[in-house]
Parts: C-alpha cells; sequence; structure tokens
C-alpha cells in the first residue's frame, strides 16, 4: 500500500541553510548537504530544497549543492525558487533534482507548465501554489493566489488555478498557506482539501506546522498526499522518526524501514536519535 | 566488473551511478560504473543498466538516436546473455509496446503493453508517486535477502503507466495501487523495475547489490 510521504524543506540562501538546523553532530549545521544527509539517513520520504538566493546569477552555487546532495542521498529531491524557465528545470535536473518546483514563472504563464512537463514529463514538474484567504466570515470561502512570498496579489483563483496547472500536465502540487506559513498554528486544512479534492494529481500540504497532529491533520482533514515541514525538524523539536511514528499512532499509512546501511548514514541517524 | 548505465538524453544519470557504486561498496564487490553513450563501452560492459524517465515514445527516440545502441543491445542482451536491468521506463522499453500518448514500439523482449494504470478506487491519485511495498510473485535472485509482503521495505515509484506481460510468468513482483501494478519483471538473463531503485534508500542499495551478484 502507498504511504504518506512526510518532506522535510530546507531553506538555502547562496548555498546555505538560511534557518537553523540543530542537529548535533553535524559537522556544518549551515551545509545543506549535510543536512540532507542526516535526513536521509533519518528516513526522511523526500526532500525538498528551497532555493531563496535573490540574484539569479548564483544559480550556480545551488546546482553545486544539488549535485553534492544527489550524490550522497538516494532518496528523492524536490528543487525550488527562482525557476524561470525550460534552461533552469533542465540544468537542476541533470545536476540532479528528480523534481523541480515551479511557482512565480506558472502564475505569470501557465502555459510553462505544459512545456515544462511536455519536455521532462509530468513525474518531475511540481507546481507551488502559494494562497491566501480572501473571503470573509461568513463568506463562501475563497482563496487568491500571491508571489513573492506572500506580498503580490494576482486576483487568481487558487483551486481554479489549481485545476488548470494539474490539466496543464503539473505532476504533483506543493500547496502553501501564506496565512499560516511560520505561525506553528497547522496548515489552511481548508484550502488543502479544497485543493485536493479538486485535482487528481498528488497535493503536499505546506505552511504553518508547529506540532505532529497538525501533520496529521494535513492528510486525515486535507487529504493531502504527502506533509512538507520545516521548522519542526530544523529546530530539532522533533525527529523525522517520532514525526513518523507518532503518525503511524494515529493509524496513518506511513513507511518506517531501517533507514540504509553504511557508516555515514548510521553516524547521522545516531546524530538525529 | 564492469557496468555501464547507458546515457541517452534521459535524465541525470549522475545518482543513479552513485548508488551502484555505493552498493558495490558495501556488498564488497570490485566494480567499474560507466555512464556512456557510447556502444562499443556497451558492447564491452559485463552488465548493462538501462535507465528512463519521461514519456515512453520520447524515450524510445532517444534510444533510436545514439546510432547502434540497440543493435548492440540486441546482440550483448539477447544474443551473449549478459545481465540487463531496465530502470523505470527504461523497464518498460523491455515490453512489446507503449501505448503512452501515441503507440510506439520497444524492444520486445517482455511480451506486453505499457498501459495507463488504472486503479479501482477513483480517489487514488495519478501518478502512482511515493513508497510502497512488493508482492513477491515468483521468486527471484534479484530480491534475495529483502523482505517483501505488507510488512516489508519500501520502493519508491513514481509512474502513471506500467507494463502488463502478456506471460503473468514475467512478473517478479507487483505492488498495490487500487489493484495490482507490475513492479518487477524478469525473465532469463532480463530484469526491470518499475520504481527508482537508485531513489528506494535500503531496498534500492540491496536490489543493485543483488544484480551485480546475479549470474542468470
Amino acid at each position: 500500500m502507498l504511504k504518506v510521504r512526510l518532506i522535510p524543506c530546507l531553506d538555502v540562501k547562496d548555498g546555505r541553510v538560511v534557518k537553523g538546523v540543530q542537529f548535533v553532530d553535524l559537522v556544518d549545521a549551515g551545509d545543506p548537504v549535510e543536512a540532507a544527509k542526516a535526513y536521509d539517513a533519518a528516513g526522511a520520504d523526500e526532500l525538498c530544497f528551497l532555493d531563496i538566493t535573490a540574484s539569479h546569477e548564483a544559480r550556480g552555487i545551488l546546482l553545486d549543492v544539488v549535485r553534492r546532495t544527489a550524490e550522497a542521498c538516494f532518496m528523492p529531491l524536490t528543487v525550488g525558487g527562482g525557476v524561470r524557465n525550460v534552461e533552469d528545470i533542465r540544468n537542476l535536473l541533470l545536476a540532479g533534482a528528480d523534481k523541480v518546483s515551479i511557482n512565480t514563472s506558472a502564475v505569470k504563464n501557465p502555459d510553462f507548465v505544459r512545456e515544462a512537463s511536455e519536455k521532462f514529463g509530468n513525474q518531475c514538474i511540481v507546481v507551488a501554489i502559494d494562497a491566501k484567504k480572501v473571503s470573509g466570515e461568513g463568506e463562501p470561502a475563497a482563496w487568491e493566489i500571491f508571489t513573492h512570498g506572500g506580498r503580490n496579489a494576482t486576483g487568481i483563483n487558487a483551486i481554479a488555478f489549481a485545476r488548470q496547472v494539474a490539466e496543464l500536465g503539473a505532476g504533483e502540487l506543493l500547496v502553501t498557506s501564506m496565512d499560516r506559513d511560520g505561525t506553528k498554528g497547522g496548515y489552511d486544512l481548508a484550502l488543502v482539501r479544497a485543493i485536493a479534492d479538486a485535482v487528481s494529481v498528488p497535493v503536499i500540504a505546506s505552511g504553518g506546522v508547529g506540532n505532529l497532529d497538525h501533520l496529521v491533520d494535513g492528510v486525515e482533514q486535507g487529504h493531502a498526499s504527502a506533509v512538507l515541514a520545516a521548522s519542526i525538524f530544523h529546530f530539532g523539536t522533533h525527529s523525522i522518526g517520532e514525526a513518523k511514528h507518532y503518525m503511524a499512532g494515529k493509524g496513518l499509512k506511513m513507511r518506517l524501514d531501517e533507514p540504509a546501511q553504511g557508516a555515514a548514514a548510521q553516524t547521522a541517524a545516531m546524530a538525529l536519535s | 566488473m564492469s557496468v555501464v548505465i547507458i546515457d541517452y538524453g534521459s535524465g541525470n544519470l549522475h545518482s543513479a551511478a552513485k548508488a551502484f557504486e555505493r552498493a558495490a561498496r558495501e556488498a564488497e564487490l570490485d566494480l567499474a560504473v560507466t555512464v556512456s553513450s557510447d556502444p562499443n563501452v556497451v558492447a564491452k560492459a559485463d552488465r548493462i543498466v538501462l535507465p528512463g524517465v519521461g514519456a515512453f515514445a520520447d524515450c524510445r527516440r532517444g534510444l533510436d538516436s545514439v546510432p547502434g545502441m540497440v543493435e548492440v543491445l540486441q546482440r550483448r542482451v539477447r544474443g551473449e546473455g549478459a545481465p540487463f536491468f531496465g530502470i523505470c521506463v527504461g523497464m518498460q522499453l523491455m515490453a512489446t509496446r507503449g501505448l503512452e500518448h501515441t503507440t510506439s514500439y520497444g524492444l520486445d523482449w517482455i511480451r506486453g503493453d505499457v498501459k495507463a494504470i488504472a486503479p479501482s478506487e477513483p480517489s487514488l491519485k495519478i501518478p502512482h508517486m511515493g513508497w510502497n511495498t512488493l508482492t513477491l510473485v515468483k521468486p527471484h535472485p534479484l530480491l534475495d535477502g529483502i523482505p517483501t509482503g505488507p510488512d516489508g521495505l519500501h520502493a519508491y515509484f513514481v509512474h502513471s503507466y506500467a507494463l502488463t506481460p502478456a506471460n503473468p510468468g514475467d512478473v517478479v513482483a507487483a505492488t498495490d495501487y487500487g489493484g495490482p501494478v507490475t513492479a518487477i519483471v524478469g525473465r532469463d538473463n532480463l530484469v526491470g523495475a518499475q520504481f527508482h531503485p537508485e531513489k528506494s534508500q535500503a531496498l534500492g542499495l540491496k536490489l543493485i547489490a543483488n544484480f551485480l551478484r546475479w549470474r542468470p
């Protein structure tokens, strides 16, 4: 049976992890590759890098990080942030990303999703949907797409956009509530559910996880196929293993395999336990 | 021992090469891994791996665009019996036909078609994406020491199409996604995995090591 995926996400800027990663025994906690190895060894189901580097010229640094991560980690890696054209996608895939997440470029030009999925296959094209609730009390719920980290409104209805990009060839949707991101108050479950129920492709819930129940809610109430979180793992509040066992205890189908063998993996696993 | 991972323009093969190197190291096997688009290299390799991502027809076109590649594969694999491992679309290319978007022809080593997966429960998402367990259909050295069944190890799948062999005896393992979906095929010196062993952590590394030790 297919399992629920738990995905830690790392914000990367100029080749360094931005939010803290507090794992004991990491030689360099700011190195995304070190953090990726630790998550790999801990049994993360996938890993996500979000590149928040401001300048497009610094892409080479990200590609090097992706390359070194792909050499060391044998699990799927999604990379997003600043993906503007087919060449950006090609470079990330050639560096070793398994999936590429596109956001602003898909909003500006939905046909880019079609072009990308026709070229590389829909299995590697993730569309990141950043949305804010725009309906008031007592009105039917409505969400709007925002770009640039939630600063720019677009006037585009989030559910309609989700349907559109799924039809254009997105293999997966990463749904982030800009209202909840960073609040630790839990996902916007109504948003995640509205999108998950509207499309036939898998949906990843993102934005706002503060405790392990929020992860469970994302699947049970949000109907997400996968749940993404950042700070609860980076700051050592919870380990990946703890989260997966907790979710399994709540009746979700989780992958609880022993981590892969290997000395480096073992050391990293101990560091996280 | 040498293994060649065939590069025919289908995605990044670096991580596949690294996974083979690590599996060999952990199994203490002496192995040279080469990623190559040169039919002469394929002709000399002891073992051959055909990866593949994207659409069936694109991958077939990619394979055909390397002069002499299909011929050398036919000779080394079908003629001389070199152990062959197809991964994802590389596995699907072993089939007779692919019916993704358009009808195109595979290598016809495993008779059967590659068709859209159609789970019995409409709520199941397509692509079938993520970690799933394997159900053993017939014992095979590729799965030696790998726990299968609902409590077994997991493999990472990402696909919307699957190979259904005409001869059910060619199926080594299936996975469940609203009904059985072919996960591993095998016959003679041929094996193929629908999932990505190079992304499947413990199960993947073990499976690759088994392939490297396999003497069909």
